[in-house]
């Protein structure tokens, strides 16, 4: 099925969760990131079990702080 | 109030643009704008809101300057190493334009003192560089209805948004909580190029200048983020059902404001 990840189309197999997700495309620090599909905010404790449905529209938002620190 | 002929020729650039004109640039001389940090973000926002004529703008920050500042924080200058930023910065932004009332708070915000810092303000700039001050400088808008712009910088990336009382998410739908101290296995510095915080400070001070002028449509709503590698900004619509935030929805849990620790890092830059 096709899904838009951060404004690009991608072929993923049908009932991808939130979770397999954010490991193929290589999220690095999953915990900490909100993730939106089409108008909602999906829990984090929701990220194993939300099944993505065609023509899904993905947004991962990460924490920016400033240049002093990172958090891996 | 009218102009003088010296403000007449300093704003001349503003008045001839029919967004803004006589009657924004005296919104502008008028409005009061608080800068949270002096830093990467607050120098460039501080200089073009004092640049632009901002009456009064506010400086908050506990730090002084240090020789590793200079590289980005543009409101400071090498003779200035020692001096408190928040010094530094209001002796800047009074070199520019000695229209501007700067007031100075050369400490940390913290619970105790951010909700009588900001209630005499219009328009509060986030620009810290941790996340503790962040959700403060949030909490403490939504409780006291202060709109505010939220940005953060790390390497080569940027982000932005705009939160107006009543009108979208606040940082804290976004981000619902500082990511864990005791959680955090381990920290490094980031680095960060000195010209993004050009860029996304200079963005805030742009939010400002409209929010003040009650011109264009702001960032409420979105979160813009900028990738200076690959040179792409997004502007990302974030979802609009607040009403289970805890702090901004519609039953609030969060109702003080909490202090919360800054994640230990290896040696400070």
């Amino acid at each position: 099925m096709k899904i838009i990840v951060a404004g690009e189309a991608k072929e993923v197999k049908d009932g991808l969760t939130i979770a397999q997700l954010l490991i193929d495309e290589q999220v690095e620090t999953p915990e900490y990131v909100t993730v939106t599909v089409n108008d909602d905010f999906i829990d984090s404790s929701k990220f194993e079990i939300t099944n993505l449905q065609e023509n899904d529209t993905v947004e991962f938002l990460y924490y920016m702080g400033g240049g002093r620190y990172v958090v891996y | 109030m009218s102009f003088t002929n010296e403000q007449l020729e300093r704003y001349s650039r503003h008045i001839i643009l029919k967004e803004i004109g006589a009657k924004g640039q005296k919104k502008l001389l008028n409005a009061k704008v608080l800068i949270i940090g002096a830093g990467g973000l607050g120098a460039p926002t501080a200089m073009y809101l004092a640049a632009a004529g901002v009456g009064t703008i506010g400086i908050a920050d506990a730090d002084e300057v240090d020789l590793s500042n200079l590289q980005r924080q543009i409101i400071h200058a090498t003779k200035d190493l020692g001096k408190p930023k928040v010094q530094s910065a209001k002796e800047t932004m009074n070199d520019l334009n000695p229209d501007v009332q700067v007031n100075t708070y050369h400490t940390f915000m913290t619970s105790e003192n951010i909700r009588e810092i900001i209630r005499d303000y219009d328009f509060v700039i986030d620009g810290t560089d941790n996340f503790p001050a962040k959700f403060l400088i949030n909490d403490a808008c939504v409780m006291e209805k202060k709109p505010f712009s939220h940005a953060g910088i790390i390497r080569f990336k940027g982000q932005l948004m705009t939160y107006v009382p009543g009108e979208g998410p606040c940082y804290r739908c976004v981000f619902k909580d500082p990511p864990p101290k005791d959680a955090v296995p381990t920290c490094k510095q980031a680095g960060v190029v000195g010209a993004m915080g050009g860029v996304i400070g200079s963005l805030q001070a742009m939010e400002a200048i409209k929010y003040i002028v009650g011109k264009g449509q702001l960032l409420t709503g979105y979160l813009l983020t900028y990738d200076a590698l690959t040179m792409e900004f997004r502007k990302i619509k974030l979802p609009h059902n607040t009403e289970n935030c805890p702090v901004c929805g519609t039953h609030p849990t969060i109702t003080q404001l909490i202090d919360y620790e800054q994640a230990e890092c290896d040696g400070a830059l």
